[in-house]
Protein backbone atom coordinates (compact mmCIF):
# COMPACT_ATOMS: atom_id res chain seq x y z
CA UNK A 1 0.00 0.00 0.00
CA UNK A 2 1.28 3.46 -0.86
CA UNK A 3 1.51 6.64 1.18
CA UNK A 4 -1.63 8.27 2.52
CA UNK A 5 -2.53 11.54 0.84
CA UNK A 6 -4.36 14.46 2.41
CA UNK A 7 -7.33 16.12 0.67
CA UNK A 8 -4.86 18.86 -0.37
CA UNK A 9 -2.38 16.56 -2.17
CA UNK A 10 -3.41 17.78 -5.64
CA UNK A 11 -3.14 21.40 -4.47
CA UNK A 12 0.44 20.80 -3.29
CA UNK A 13 1.39 19.22 -6.58
CA UNK A 14 -0.25 22.06 -8.50
CA UNK A 15 1.90 24.52 -6.51
CA UNK A 16 5.00 22.54 -7.41
CA UNK A 17 5.75 21.36 -3.88
CA UNK A 18 8.69 19.08 -3.19
CA UNK A 19 6.92 16.11 -1.59
CA UNK A 20 8.26 13.79 1.10
CA UNK A 21 7.03 10.97 3.30
CA UNK A 22 6.13 11.91 6.87
CA UNK A 23 4.40 9.60 9.36
CA UNK A 24 3.04 7.48 6.50
CA UNK A 25 1.72 10.51 4.61
CA UNK A 26 2.84 12.27 1.43
CA UNK A 27 3.40 15.84 2.54
CA UNK A 28 4.98 19.02 1.12
CA UNK A 29 8.48 19.65 2.44
CA UNK A 30 8.57 23.06 0.74
CA UNK A 31 7.02 24.91 -2.19
CA UNK A 32 9.80 27.42 -2.97
CA UNK A 33 12.37 27.05 -0.18
CA UNK A 34 12.35 26.26 3.52
CA UNK A 35 14.03 29.57 4.39
CA UNK A 36 11.66 31.66 2.25
CA UNK A 37 8.59 30.01 3.77
CA UNK A 38 10.02 30.34 7.29
CA UNK A 39 10.65 34.05 6.75
CA UNK A 40 7.16 34.54 5.29
CA UNK A 41 5.65 33.17 8.53
CA UNK A 42 7.74 35.46 10.71
CA UNK A 43 7.10 38.55 8.56
CA UNK A 44 3.53 38.00 7.31
CA UNK A 45 1.82 34.60 7.25
CA UNK A 46 2.17 31.00 6.11
CA UNK A 47 -0.48 28.38 5.29
CA UNK A 48 0.26 24.81 6.32
CA UNK A 49 -1.60 21.59 5.51
CA UNK A 50 -1.82 19.75 8.84
CA UNK A 51 -4.46 17.23 7.73
CA UNK A 52 -2.13 14.38 8.61
CA UNK A 53 -2.69 15.02 12.31
CA UNK A 54 -5.20 12.88 14.20
CA UNK A 55 -8.56 13.83 15.71
CA UNK A 56 -10.02 11.67 18.48
CA UNK A 57 -13.28 12.66 20.16
CA UNK A 58 -14.46 11.62 23.63
CA UNK A 59 -18.06 12.44 24.61
CA UNK A 60 -20.33 11.68 27.52
CA UNK A 61 -20.79 12.25 31.24
CA UNK A 62 -17.58 10.35 32.10
CA UNK A 63 -15.46 11.71 29.23
CA UNK A 64 -13.65 14.31 31.36
CA UNK A 65 -12.95 11.85 34.14
CA UNK A 66 -11.71 9.24 31.68
CA UNK A 67 -9.36 11.62 29.86
CA UNK A 68 -8.12 13.23 33.05
CA UNK A 69 -7.10 9.78 34.24
CA UNK A 70 -4.86 9.26 31.24
CA UNK A 71 -3.54 12.73 30.22
CA UNK A 72 -1.05 14.68 32.34
CA UNK A 73 -2.52 18.19 32.33
CA UNK A 74 -5.63 19.05 34.35
CA UNK A 75 -8.64 18.91 32.05
CA UNK A 76 -10.85 20.39 34.81
CA UNK A 77 -9.26 23.75 34.04
CA UNK A 78 -11.00 23.84 30.66
CA UNK A 79 -14.30 25.65 30.22
CA UNK A 80 -16.16 24.78 27.00
CA UNK A 81 -14.36 26.46 24.10
CA UNK A 82 -10.82 26.20 25.50
CA UNK A 83 -7.86 23.87 24.86
CA UNK A 84 -4.64 22.91 26.59
CA UNK A 85 -1.32 21.31 25.67
CA UNK A 86 -1.01 17.95 27.38
CA UNK A 87 0.78 14.60 27.24
CA UNK A 88 -0.22 10.96 27.18
CA UNK A 89 2.24 8.87 29.17
CA UNK A 90 2.88 5.19 29.76
CA UNK A 91 3.11 3.63 33.23
CA UNK A 92 6.80 4.56 33.48
CA UNK A 93 6.02 8.23 32.81
CA UNK A 94 7.48 7.96 29.30
CA UNK A 95 5.72 10.04 26.64
CA UNK A 96 3.41 8.19 24.25
CA UNK A 97 2.39 11.46 22.57
CA UNK A 98 2.17 15.20 23.11
CA UNK A 99 -1.12 16.65 21.97
CA UNK A 100 -3.78 19.30 22.37
CA UNK A 101 -7.03 18.61 24.22
CA UNK A 102 -9.96 20.94 23.40
CA UNK A 103 -13.21 21.04 25.30
CA UNK A 104 -15.62 21.50 22.41
CA UNK A 105 -18.82 21.09 24.46
CA UNK A 106 -20.01 20.62 28.06
CA UNK A 107 -19.28 16.88 27.81
CA UNK A 108 -17.22 16.75 24.64
CA UNK A 109 -13.46 16.77 24.08
CA UNK A 110 -11.39 16.71 20.92
CA UNK A 111 -7.79 15.48 20.99
CA UNK A 112 -5.42 16.59 18.23
CA UNK A 113 -2.58 14.08 17.98
CA UNK A 114 0.68 13.70 16.07
CA UNK A 115 0.20 11.85 12.78
CA UNK A 116 2.84 9.26 13.63
CA UNK A 117 1.29 8.52 17.04
CA UNK A 118 -2.43 8.40 16.20
CA UNK A 119 -2.55 4.61 16.14
CA UNK A 120 -0.59 4.27 19.38
CA UNK A 121 -2.84 6.86 21.04
CA UNK A 122 -6.07 5.24 19.85
CA UNK A 123 -4.94 1.78 20.99
CA UNK A 124 -3.94 3.06 24.40
CA UNK A 125 -7.14 5.04 24.91
CA UNK A 126 -9.38 2.18 23.72
CA UNK A 127 -7.49 -0.30 25.87
CA UNK A 128 -7.79 1.91 28.90
CA UNK A 129 -11.49 2.57 28.28
CA UNK A 130 -12.24 -1.15 27.99
CA UNK A 131 -11.08 -1.58 31.58
CA UNK A 132 -12.99 1.46 32.92
CA UNK A 133 -15.98 1.01 35.21
CA UNK A 134 -17.76 3.95 33.60
CA UNK A 135 -17.01 2.98 30.00
CA UNK A 136 -20.71 3.05 29.17
CA UNK A 137 -20.63 6.79 29.82
CA UNK A 138 -17.82 7.51 27.35
CA UNK A 139 -18.18 7.49 23.58
CA UNK A 140 -14.65 7.40 22.10
CA UNK A 141 -14.25 7.82 18.34
CA UNK A 142 -11.30 8.24 15.99
CA UNK A 143 -12.54 10.88 13.54
CA UNK A 144 -9.27 11.36 11.67
CA UNK A 145 -10.48 9.94 8.37
CA UNK A 146 -13.32 12.46 8.23
CA UNK A 147 -11.35 15.62 8.86
CA UNK A 148 -8.54 17.67 7.44
CA UNK A 149 -6.89 20.73 8.94
CA UNK A 150 -4.81 23.77 8.05
CA UNK A 151 -2.72 26.14 10.14
CA UNK A 152 -2.52 29.85 9.32
CA UNK A 153 0.47 31.27 11.17
CA UNK A 154 2.13 34.69 11.28
CA UNK A 155 1.64 38.25 12.54
CA UNK A 156 -0.70 39.15 9.66
CA UNK A 157 -3.01 36.13 10.16
CA UNK A 158 -5.59 38.03 12.21
CA UNK A 159 -5.86 40.67 9.49
CA UNK A 160 -7.42 38.32 6.92
CA UNK A 161 -8.71 35.29 8.82
CA UNK A 162 -12.23 36.69 9.27
CA UNK A 163 -12.63 37.09 5.50
CA UNK A 164 -12.36 33.29 5.23
CA UNK A 165 -15.54 32.57 7.17
CA UNK A 166 -19.20 33.50 6.98
CA UNK A 167 -20.13 36.38 9.31
CA UNK A 168 -21.59 35.22 12.61
CA UNK A 169 -21.78 35.85 16.34
CA UNK A 170 -18.09 35.04 16.77
CA UNK A 171 -15.14 36.17 14.70
CA UNK A 172 -11.95 34.12 14.42
CA UNK A 173 -9.90 37.24 15.17
CA UNK A 174 -11.82 37.60 18.44
CA UNK A 175 -10.64 34.23 19.76
CA UNK A 176 -8.14 34.41 22.59
CA UNK A 177 -5.10 32.18 22.74
CA UNK A 178 -6.15 28.50 23.15
CA UNK A 179 -9.80 29.28 22.50
CA UNK A 180 -11.76 27.23 19.98
CA UNK A 181 -15.11 27.93 18.35
CA UNK A 182 -17.30 26.63 15.50
CA UNK A 183 -17.38 28.99 12.52
CA UNK A 184 -19.20 28.62 9.24
CA UNK A 185 -17.71 28.12 5.82
CA UNK A 186 -19.78 27.22 2.74
CA UNK A 187 -22.62 26.17 5.01
CA UNK A 188 -20.38 23.76 6.97
CA UNK A 189 -19.39 24.08 10.59
CA UNK A 190 -15.61 24.21 11.06
CA UNK A 191 -13.62 24.36 14.29
CA UNK A 192 -11.20 27.29 14.54
CA UNK A 193 -8.67 27.63 17.37
CA UNK A 194 -6.14 30.32 18.21
CA UNK A 195 -3.24 27.92 18.50
CA UNK A 196 -0.12 26.97 16.59
CA UNK A 197 3.33 25.44 16.48
CA UNK A 198 5.44 28.34 15.21
CA UNK A 199 5.74 30.86 18.05
CA UNK A 200 3.66 33.37 16.04
CA UNK A 201 0.02 34.42 16.34
CA UNK A 202 -2.17 32.16 14.28
CA UNK A 203 -5.16 29.91 13.80
CA UNK A 204 -5.77 26.24 13.19
CA UNK A 205 -8.89 25.12 11.32
CA UNK A 206 -10.37 21.62 11.41
CA UNK A 207 -12.79 20.94 8.56
CA UNK A 208 -14.59 18.01 6.94
CA UNK A 209 -12.30 16.38 4.37
CA UNK A 210 -14.54 17.32 1.44
CA UNK A 211 -14.35 21.04 2.36
CA UNK A 212 -10.54 21.21 2.52
CA UNK A 213 -9.75 22.23 -1.05
CA UNK A 214 -12.25 25.11 -1.00
CA UNK A 215 -10.93 26.20 2.41
CA UNK A 216 -7.29 26.13 1.23
CA UNK A 217 -8.14 28.21 -1.82
CA UNK A 218 -10.21 30.68 0.21
CA UNK A 219 -7.43 31.24 2.73
CA UNK A 220 -4.85 31.72 -0.03
CA UNK A 221 -7.11 34.22 -1.78
CA UNK A 222 -7.78 36.18 1.42
CA UNK A 223 -4.18 36.07 2.62
CA UNK A 224 -2.06 36.63 -0.49
CA UNK A 225 -2.56 40.44 -0.45
CA UNK A 226 -1.12 40.35 3.10
CA UNK A 227 1.90 38.29 2.08
CA UNK A 228 0.52 34.82 2.92
CA UNK A 229 2.53 31.99 1.36
CA UNK A 230 1.95 28.24 1.38
CA UNK A 231 4.50 26.69 3.75
CA UNK A 232 5.67 23.09 4.12
CA UNK A 233 6.97 20.76 6.81
CA UNK A 234 10.52 22.03 6.41
CA UNK A 235 9.56 25.52 7.57
CA UNK A 236 7.21 24.04 10.19
CA UNK A 237 10.24 22.30 11.68
CA UNK A 238 12.62 25.29 11.65
CA UNK A 239 9.90 27.54 13.07
CA UNK A 240 9.04 25.23 15.97
CA UNK A 241 12.76 24.75 16.69
CA UNK A 242 13.24 28.51 17.04
CA UNK A 243 10.26 28.51 19.43
CA UNK A 244 11.88 25.57 21.29
CA UNK A 245 8.78 23.38 20.93
CA UNK A 246 9.42 19.65 21.19
CA UNK A 247 8.82 17.26 18.30
CA UNK A 248 7.78 13.69 19.08
CA UNK A 249 10.46 11.27 18.04
CA UNK A 250 13.14 13.88 18.74
CA UNK A 251 12.73 15.53 22.18
CA UNK A 252 9.97 13.13 23.24
CA UNK A 253 9.64 9.35 23.09
CA UNK A 254 8.41 6.48 25.24
CA UNK A 255 11.65 6.48 27.23
CA UNK A 256 11.60 10.20 27.99
CA UNK A 257 9.42 11.88 30.60
CA UNK A 258 7.79 15.31 30.40
CA UNK A 259 9.89 16.36 33.40
CA UNK A 260 13.15 15.60 31.58
CA UNK A 261 11.82 17.60 28.63
CA UNK A 262 11.10 20.65 30.78
CA UNK A 263 7.32 20.23 30.43
CA UNK A 264 6.52 19.99 34.15
CA UNK A 265 4.06 22.89 33.80
CA UNK A 266 1.80 20.52 31.83
CA UNK A 267 1.95 17.71 34.39
CA UNK A 268 -0.62 18.19 37.16
CA UNK A 269 0.70 15.79 39.80
CA UNK A 270 -1.85 17.11 42.30
CA UNK A 271 -5.00 16.55 40.24
CA UNK A 272 -5.45 12.93 41.22
CA UNK A 273 -4.25 9.73 39.63
CA UNK A 274 -3.36 9.42 35.94
CA UNK A 275 -1.23 6.97 33.95
CA UNK A 276 2.40 7.47 34.88
CA UNK A 277 1.70 9.70 37.87
CA UNK A 278 3.53 7.55 40.42
CA UNK A 279 6.64 7.30 38.24
CA UNK A 280 6.62 11.04 37.54
CA UNK A 281 6.11 11.98 41.18
CA UNK A 282 9.06 9.75 42.06
CA UNK A 283 11.22 11.35 39.39
CA UNK A 284 10.26 14.83 40.52
CA UNK A 285 11.24 14.03 44.11
CA UNK A 286 14.57 12.49 43.10
CA UNK A 287 15.29 15.00 40.35
CA UNK A 288 15.54 13.86 36.71
CA UNK A 289 18.90 12.39 35.67
CA UNK A 290 18.93 14.39 32.46
CA UNK A 291 17.37 17.59 31.25
CA UNK A 292 16.59 19.14 27.87
CA UNK A 293 18.61 22.23 26.99
CA UNK A 294 18.62 24.71 24.14
CA UNK A 295 22.01 25.68 22.77
CA UNK A 296 23.51 27.98 20.15
CA UNK A 297 26.69 27.45 18.17
CA UNK A 298 29.36 29.86 19.40
CA UNK A 299 30.76 30.69 15.98
CA UNK A 300 30.01 30.28 12.29
CA UNK A 301 29.93 26.52 11.74
CA UNK A 302 28.00 23.68 10.21
CA UNK A 303 24.61 23.39 11.92
CA UNK A 304 24.00 20.84 14.70
CA UNK A 305 21.94 17.84 13.59
CA UNK A 306 20.01 15.09 15.40
CA UNK A 307 22.26 12.41 16.95
CA UNK A 308 25.44 14.50 16.91
CA UNK A 309 27.18 13.94 20.27
CA UNK A 310 27.24 16.69 22.90
CA UNK A 311 30.40 17.06 24.98
CA UNK A 312 31.43 19.21 27.91
CA UNK A 313 34.00 21.92 27.12
CA UNK A 314 37.45 22.01 28.66
CA UNK A 315 40.57 19.88 28.84
CA UNK A 316 38.91 16.50 29.51
CA UNK A 317 35.63 16.49 27.60
CA UNK A 318 32.87 14.27 28.92
CA UNK A 319 30.15 12.94 26.64
CA UNK A 320 26.93 14.54 27.83
CA UNK A 321 24.29 13.28 25.44
CA UNK A 322 23.05 13.83 21.90
CA UNK A 323 21.43 16.53 19.83
CA UNK A 324 17.71 15.80 19.44
CA UNK A 325 16.93 18.60 16.98
CA UNK A 326 19.19 21.09 15.24
CA UNK A 327 19.33 23.44 12.28
CA UNK A 328 20.68 26.72 10.98
CA UNK A 329 18.17 29.22 12.37
CA UNK A 330 16.83 31.37 9.51
CA UNK A 331 15.83 34.14 11.94
CA UNK A 332 18.98 34.15 14.08
CA UNK A 333 21.52 33.26 11.38
CA UNK A 334 23.32 30.82 13.65
CA UNK A 335 23.15 27.09 14.38
CA UNK A 336 20.66 26.18 17.11
CA UNK A 337 19.73 22.89 18.70
CA UNK A 338 18.22 20.99 21.61
CA UNK A 339 19.51 17.97 23.43
CA UNK A 340 19.60 16.16 26.77
CA UNK A 341 22.45 16.72 29.23
CA UNK A 342 23.01 15.92 32.92
CA UNK A 343 21.46 18.70 35.07
CA UNK A 344 24.83 20.20 36.15
CA UNK A 345 25.40 21.21 32.53
CA UNK A 346 21.98 22.79 32.00
CA UNK A 347 22.62 26.31 33.29
CA UNK A 348 22.44 29.16 30.76
CA UNK A 349 25.83 30.07 29.28
CA UNK A 350 27.37 26.68 30.06
CA UNK A 351 30.00 26.07 27.39
CA UNK A 352 29.56 22.76 25.57
CA UNK A 353 30.73 21.26 22.31
CA UNK A 354 28.84 19.62 19.46
CA UNK A 355 30.73 16.87 17.68
CA UNK A 356 30.39 17.66 13.99
CA UNK A 357 32.14 15.21 11.68
CA UNK A 358 34.64 14.26 14.37
CA UNK A 359 35.40 17.83 15.49
CA UNK A 360 34.39 19.42 18.80
CA UNK A 361 32.60 22.57 17.72
CA UNK A 362 31.94 25.17 20.45
CA UNK A 363 28.40 25.98 21.57
CA UNK A 364 26.71 27.29 24.71
CA UNK A 365 23.46 26.65 26.56
CA UNK A 366 20.82 29.35 26.19
CA UNK A 367 17.43 29.85 27.88
CA UNK A 368 14.38 28.83 25.87
CA UNK A 369 12.97 29.91 23.55
CA UNK A 370 15.51 30.99 20.94
CA UNK A 371 12.94 33.33 19.44
CA UNK A 372 9.94 35.01 20.97
CA UNK A 373 7.55 37.37 19.22
CA UNK A 374 7.95 40.68 21.05
CA UNK B 1 14.82 19.97 -12.48
CA UNK B 2 17.10 22.78 -13.63
CA UNK B 3 18.46 22.43 -17.14
CA UNK B 4 21.20 25.01 -16.81
CA UNK B 5 24.14 22.87 -17.95
CA UNK B 6 26.96 25.02 -19.40
CA UNK B 7 28.60 23.53 -22.44
CA UNK B 8 32.22 24.29 -21.48
CA UNK B 9 32.22 22.08 -18.38
CA UNK B 10 32.40 18.42 -17.61
CA UNK B 11 30.25 16.76 -14.98
CA UNK B 12 30.36 13.92 -12.47
CA UNK B 13 27.36 11.62 -11.92
CA UNK B 14 27.33 13.00 -8.37
CA UNK B 15 26.55 16.52 -9.73
CA UNK B 16 29.95 18.20 -9.41
CA UNK B 17 31.19 20.23 -12.39
CA UNK B 18 34.77 20.90 -13.41
CA UNK B 19 36.20 23.74 -15.54
CA UNK B 20 39.70 23.04 -16.82
CA UNK B 21 42.28 25.75 -17.44
CA UNK B 22 45.67 24.32 -18.39
CA UNK B 23 46.79 21.94 -15.63
CA UNK B 24 44.42 23.27 -12.95
CA UNK B 25 40.66 23.08 -12.73
CA UNK B 26 37.83 24.68 -10.74
CA UNK B 27 35.18 22.48 -9.11
CA UNK B 28 31.64 23.29 -7.96
CA UNK B 29 28.17 21.79 -7.92
CA UNK B 30 25.63 22.04 -10.73
CA UNK B 31 22.57 24.24 -10.88
CA UNK B 32 20.49 21.06 -10.65
CA UNK B 33 22.27 20.12 -7.43
CA UNK B 34 21.84 23.52 -5.77
CA UNK B 35 18.19 23.53 -6.78
CA UNK B 36 17.68 20.15 -5.09
CA UNK B 37 19.42 21.31 -1.92
CA UNK B 38 17.73 24.71 -1.79
CA UNK B 39 19.10 27.06 0.86
CA UNK B 40 22.79 26.31 1.43
CA UNK B 41 23.74 27.43 4.94
CA UNK B 42 27.30 26.16 5.28
CA UNK B 43 30.08 24.71 3.13
CA UNK B 44 33.05 22.77 4.47
CA UNK B 45 35.93 22.85 1.99
CA UNK B 46 39.09 20.74 1.69
CA UNK B 47 42.28 22.28 3.04
CA UNK B 48 44.68 23.83 0.54
CA UNK B 49 47.48 21.34 -0.04
CA UNK B 50 45.32 18.27 0.47
CA UNK B 51 45.80 15.55 -2.14
CA UNK B 52 42.56 14.08 -3.42
CA UNK B 53 41.78 10.90 -5.31
CA UNK B 54 39.05 10.90 -7.93
CA UNK B 55 35.76 9.97 -6.25
CA UNK B 56 37.00 10.79 -2.77
CA UNK B 57 34.61 12.65 -0.45
CA UNK B 58 36.30 16.03 -0.01
CA UNK B 59 33.73 18.66 0.96
CA UNK B 60 30.33 18.96 2.63
CA UNK B 61 27.41 21.17 1.64
CA UNK B 62 24.87 21.83 4.36
CA UNK B 63 21.35 22.96 3.56
CA UNK B 64 18.74 23.72 6.20
CA UNK B 65 17.61 20.11 6.12
CA UNK B 66 20.65 17.96 5.26
CA UNK B 67 24.37 17.59 4.89
CA UNK B 68 25.59 16.30 1.49
CA UNK B 69 29.01 15.01 0.60
CA UNK B 70 30.87 16.44 -2.39
CA UNK B 71 33.25 14.14 -4.28
CA UNK B 72 36.43 15.07 -6.11
CA UNK B 73 35.74 14.58 -9.83
CA UNK B 74 39.47 14.06 -10.50
CA UNK B 75 42.69 13.40 -8.59
CA UNK B 76 45.07 16.17 -7.65
CA UNK B 77 46.23 18.69 -5.08
CA UNK B 78 43.89 21.39 -3.77
CA UNK B 79 45.48 24.74 -4.62
CA UNK B 80 42.67 27.09 -3.59
CA UNK B 81 39.41 27.01 -1.64
CA UNK B 82 36.66 29.60 -2.08
CA UNK B 83 36.84 31.60 1.15
CA UNK B 84 33.77 33.66 0.05
CA UNK B 85 31.58 30.66 0.86
CA UNK B 86 32.28 31.18 4.57
CA UNK B 87 30.41 34.49 4.92
CA UNK B 88 28.22 33.86 1.85
CA UNK B 89 27.18 30.21 1.50
CA UNK B 90 24.16 31.38 -0.51
CA UNK B 91 26.48 31.99 -3.49
CA UNK B 92 26.22 28.26 -4.14
CA UNK B 93 22.52 28.80 -4.86
CA UNK B 94 22.74 32.12 -6.69
CA UNK B 95 25.89 31.49 -8.77
CA UNK B 96 26.68 27.76 -8.82
CA UNK B 97 28.94 28.02 -11.90
CA UNK B 98 30.52 31.37 -10.98
CA UNK B 99 31.11 32.89 -7.57
CA UNK B 100 29.74 29.75 -5.87
CA UNK B 101 32.80 27.65 -6.91
CA UNK B 102 34.19 25.32 -4.22
CA UNK B 103 37.90 24.70 -4.82
CA UNK B 104 40.64 24.61 -7.42
CA UNK B 105 42.70 21.50 -8.02
CA UNK B 106 45.99 20.84 -9.83
CA UNK B 107 45.29 17.83 -12.04
CA UNK B 108 47.36 14.74 -11.24
CA UNK B 109 46.02 12.67 -14.18
CA UNK B 110 44.35 14.76 -16.92
CA UNK B 111 43.21 11.49 -18.56
CA UNK B 112 40.64 11.16 -15.79
CA UNK B 113 38.63 13.95 -17.43
CA UNK B 114 37.55 11.48 -20.11
CA UNK B 115 35.69 9.47 -17.47
CA UNK B 116 33.43 12.43 -16.69
CA UNK B 117 30.12 13.22 -18.35
CA UNK B 118 29.75 15.60 -21.26
CA UNK B 119 27.14 18.35 -20.86
CA UNK B 120 24.73 16.30 -23.03
CA UNK B 121 25.23 13.13 -20.98
CA UNK B 122 24.76 15.04 -17.71
CA UNK B 123 21.62 16.67 -19.06
CA UNK B 124 20.29 13.21 -19.98
CA UNK B 125 21.01 12.04 -16.43
CA UNK B 126 19.07 14.84 -14.77
CA UNK B 127 16.24 15.10 -17.30
CA UNK B 128 15.65 11.65 -18.79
Amino acid sequence: MGLKRTPLDAAHQHLGARLIEFGGWQMPLYYTSIVQEHQAVRAAAGLFDVSHMGQIRARGPAAAEFLNGVLTNDLRKLPPGRGQYTLLCNERGGVVDDLYAFRTGPEEYLLITNASRLEADALRLEGRLAGCARRGDVDLENLSDHFGAVAVQGPKSAAFIDACFQPGPRAASGLRKNEIAPLHFMGQSLLVSRTGYTGEDGFEVIAPAQTMVALWNKVLEAGRPFGLKPAGLGARDTLRMEAAFPLYGHELDENTTPLEAGLGAFVALDKGDFTGRAALAGQKAAGPARTLVCFKMAERSAPPRPHYALWSAGAKPERLGEVTSGTQSPTLGVGIGMGYVPPPFAAANTAIAVEIRGRQTPAFVVPRPFYRRS
Amino acid sequence: MSANVPGDLRYAKSHEWIRVSGDTATVGISDHAQHELTDVVFVELPAVGRRLKAGESCAVVESVKTASDIYAPVSGEVVAANTQLGPHPELVNSAPYGEGWFFKIKLAHPGELDRLLSPDDYLKQIAP
